[in-house]
């Protein structure tokens, strides 16, 4: 089947109940999207479907054909997208591992909600869990990128 | 800068050897002569004058790290080592983990290894030596080339410059090659560090925000299949026989292998794995797994706890004085079963061939891994290559002396002569053991006339870590596994109370434990600091001034409880419903406490805001020390609020996250952290922050609501209302 991923067609030989998460690293080798849970209670593996935040680990890779998808791989081109470069500033990351899902919760989040509230931080990026316990600095990034923004 | 060494650290230090693998390694000499063993180059840089840094002619400065990056920020600190001593630009520095070798080991511990929040302290002197070595060099090379005294050239964020001439390293690396090592070199006055001290961002953010970084799991290469393995439903459960024909039929399965631990599906992608381990038949000896029960456990550690044990320490006579004493207070506390569950599942990719063993993983322990994987081949140790990527979390379970995640794989890559990646489902994380042991504690204080205690009994009982591991000999003494006792048997409470007795029982189950995040410390720091705030509510005086009489003498403790208490603004007013708790804990050479302001929301407890100050001596990144407190805060929070294994008839309950509770964002209180200024040896950072949490916010639920609670996770009782 054909997917858009990133701006780009491409072409995968995949049964169409296998979750997008593993046609992306395991067929395309878009590894920066993570596998944490595989029952969309982390969210380690968000991407994007058309503009939306979705867990790429239940999401049946034929409900994304024909759609637009994108991967931490494709949210900027040279890593400096406002959320990026906030995590940047904010030295955000410790880990690193869940850092894809986040950034991909947080872009979606500040599409669709350009000035977030902490209400609406926590209600978007509660999903999304991190060990190291990066959260406070997650939420300041946030605000920071929503900032850098307007 | 004194030559302080902590009694945890101690304990590692007392046996002179580490028996691995039926090998003995001999603990390294740290100092400058271990600087002499350089690693051949690797690379086309032409300076390796040692085997922790490479200069390029490119003028970079590639640093070797001999301990894994998992979160902990060693990626920025220890360059900061090596570039504070060379002089370098900041701006040129890369970094790479280094394979598995010798010169790698521990300074302290002897193997390769991270843990034991050791990363920085161990490495301080090393890293520093190896920056300063190089800079010699270059600084003769250039003298040479300027026709000037080495006296006359000083250093400056990269080059050499002497007068109105000026080279860059690069240019001089390889002219700095070719000259002989000098024996010694001197190190910087602290007074002149640059960079020791300054808060210092990430190195490794670009890769980890844009999703290049590689954790183990990314690892991919032409012709690698993808493992799962179907492991036994209780612990110790052995194959009896399997069926592996319709897991053979799913499109992608190439082969199913028995292994040691279970059944193994490989196939060209993790999805078609996992369905064919779902198609799987196995037949399983269960053993006596099969019985286990976490509540029975719980009742037979607390039967355990009523009697006498080993003892790990005493002082004058509990029962005199406890029959003497004005006051007394008894007490049983609980600690469950807990998962690591960090980000990233284990996993582990093996390439096997006739004389070489390549692992790639995020792994804490490369020298088990190494001689582990040497044993399984038949292979020599520098035969099994170790690629070390980045750990999406580590906490102590990809520290392990068994080598599990990566001995299974090398027996899966063996049975199947396949190159082959296991990967584990967030199941197989959560059913598969090596879990924080469970523990009960039992304590009877006594209090004289003053309030003050006079008479301290405690008995632990839980499984030790150590025994039947290659670290016993030198963790376990006289019966005590020093890691499941740390923290109340060295407390310094108890060195102020006249008459005290620590006891323990290890009792053994088929439950496999190990090492989590401030290990001992975990349960422990909960159980001590919340005693110490019953013995002062039992006395009537304020939780902070009772532990400020207690600690007089023991002005690090004492340092960080009174920055803590007064940054959080102790004794102020706050706003109806809520209540502040402190705790205070030493814990790997770093002492810190933590004010915790909470609520309780019928019946839920909220934590709004944690005030922590922590003295861990010189603070090389003040920005990461910063970070890990934050972290070890969110972590010991989400065990304090949430997290338990059960189990019942040998399973384990919990399964995913949805059952197994961590902290989540909108759960994070405001942290704000504040570090001593302190020119003593530097302590850990990557744990310390952990145990005061629980007990901060148990003393605020006490102060809050009365209730006492003693056992983790905390849980106030429904009918609980709040008297603050």
């Amino acid at each position: 089947m054909k997917l858009t991923i990133n701006g780009a067609d491409r072409e995968v030989n995949a049964p169409s109940d296998m979750p997008l998460l593993w046609v992306l690293r395991d067929l395309l080798g878009l590894t920066g999207t993570k596998f944490g849970c595989g029952v969309a209670q982390c969210g380690a593996c968000t991407v994007h479907v058309d503009g939306a935040p979705k867990r790429s680990c239940v999401t049946p890779v034929s409900a994304a054909e024909g759609k637009k998808i994108t991967t931490i791989e494709g949210l900027s081109a040279n890593g400096d997208h406002p959320v990026q470069r906030a995590w940047a500033e904010l030295d955000v990351v410790q880990c690193g591992y869940c850092q894809s899902g986040q950034i991909m919760a947080a872009a979606a989040l500040l599409s669709a909600t350009p000035d977030p509230t902490d209400a609406d931080i926590d209600a978007a990026m509660s999903g999304n869990i991190c060990r190291c316990g990066t959260y406070q600095r997650v939420r300041a990034a946030v605000h920071r990128a929503a900032g850098a923004k307007a | 800068m004194g030559a302080t060494i902590h009694p945890s650290r101690r304990e590692f230090l007392r046996t002179g050897a580490l028996v691995t693998g039926g090998l003995v390694i001999a603990f390294a000499a740290p100092g400058a002569g271990r600087l002499v063993f350089a690693e051949p180059a690797r690379s086309r840089s032409p300076f390796a004058p040692n085997a922790f840094l490479r200069v390029g002619s490119d003028d970079t400065v590639t640093v070797l790290l001999s301990h894994s990056e998992m979160g902990q920020g060693i990626w920025t600190a220890l360059p900061m080592l090596i570039a504070e001593e060379l002089d370098a630009d900041w701006s040129r520095i890369r970094v790479e983990h280094a394979p598995a070798a010798q010169v790698y080991g521990h300074t302290a511990f002897g193997i390769q290894m991270t843990g034991g929040s050791s990363s920085t302290w161990s490495e301080f002197d090393r890293y520093r030596q190896a920056g300063a070595l190089a800079r010699a060099l270059l600084v003769q090379a250039a003298a040479q080339r300027f026709g000037v005294a080495a006296a006359d050239c000083r250093t400056e964020n990269g080059a050499v410059i002497a007068g109105a001439k000026r080279a860059r390293y690069g240019e001089l690396a390889e002219a700095a090659a070719a000259l002989p090592a000098p024996k010694t070199v001197p190190l910087k006055d602290p007074k002149d560090w640059k960079l020791i001290g300054k808060p210092t961002r990430r190195l490794d953010t670009p890769e980890k925000i844009t999703g290049r970084a590689t954790f183990g799991i990314d690892v991919q290469f032409d012709g690698l299949l993808t493992a799962v393995v179907l492991r036994g439903p209780v612990f110790g459960a052995k194959v009896k026989s399997f069926d592996a024909a319709r897991a053979k039929a799913v499109p992608g399965v190439r082969a199913v292998v028995e292994v040691p631990t279970g059944v193994a599906v490989l196939a060209d992608h993790f999805w078609a794995a996992k369905l064919g381990r779902d198609a799987l038949t196995v037949e399983w000896e269960m053993g006596s797994g099969a019985s286990l029960d976490s509540d029975a456990l719980r009742e037979e550690f607390h039967r355990l706890a009523g009697t006498r044990g080993s003892s790990a320490g005493r002082a004058g006579n509990t029962g005199t004085a406890l029959g003497a004493a004005a006051k007394t207070l008894e007490a049983a506390y609980y600690v469950p079963y807990l998962a690591h569950a960090m980000m990233e599942p284990p996993n582990c990719t093996v390439r096997l061939g006739a004389d070489k063993c390549e692992i790639w993983s995020g792994t804490q322990f490369q020298t088990l891994d190494q001689q582990l994987a040497a044993k399984i081949t038949g292979l020599k140790p520098e035969q099994v290559e170790v690629h070390t990527t980045f750990l999406g979390g580590g906490f102590g379970r990809r520290a392990n002396p068994t080598s599990d995640f990566v001995t299974e794989a090398v027996h899966v890559a063996k049975a199947s002569g396949q190159p082959v990646k296991v990967i584990w489902t967030r199941e197989d994380d959560m059913h598969g053991g090596y879990y924080r042991p469970s523990y009960v504690h039992r304590a009877r204080v006594g209090l004289g006339s003053d309030g003050m205690p006079v008479a301290w009994e405690h008995t632990i009982a839980g499984q030790s870590i150590a025994v039947g591991t290659p670290f016993e000999a030198m963790i376990v003494q006289k019966g005590i596994d020093n890691t499941s006792v740390e923290g109340v048997a060295d407390s310094p409470y108890l060195k102020e109370i006249p008459n005290h007795r620590v006891e323990l029982h290890s009792p053994k189950t088929p439950i496999s434990v190990l090492w989590w995040r401030s290990v001992g410390h975990s349960h422990n720091g909960f159980v001590m600091e919340s005693l110490i705030d019953e013995a002062a509510d039992a006395a009537g005086v304020d939780p902070l001034a009772y532990r400020r009489k207690l600690l007089a003498k023991h002005p690090r403790h004492l340092g960080v409880l009174n920055l803590a208490a007064d940054k959080a603004g102790w004794g102020t007013p706050l706003p109806a419903g809520r209540a502040r708790g402190v705790a205070v804990h030493e814990s790997f050479g770093s002492f810190v406490s933590q004010v915790a302001e909470v609520s309780a929301d019928r019946g839920r407890i909220r934590v709004h805001r944690v005030t922590c100050a922590i003295d861990c001596g010189i603070a090389v990144n003040p920005l990461m020390i910063a970070a890990q407190m934050e972290s070890g805060i969110a972590f010991g929070l989400g065990a304090a609020l949430y997290s338990a294994l059960h189990l019942k008839e040998g399973r384990v309950q919990e399964s995913n996250f949805h059952d197994y509770r961590v902290l989540r964002l909108d759960e994070m209180p405001v942290v704000e952290v504040h570090i001593v200024p302190s020119r003593e040896k530097s302590g850990g950072v990557g744990e310390p922050g952990v145990p005061p949490i629980a007990p901060a916010v148990a003393n605020a639920v006490f102060t809050l609501t009365g209730q006492r609670l003693r056992e983790l996770p905390l849980q106030l009782a429904k009918t609980g209302v709040a008297r603050a």
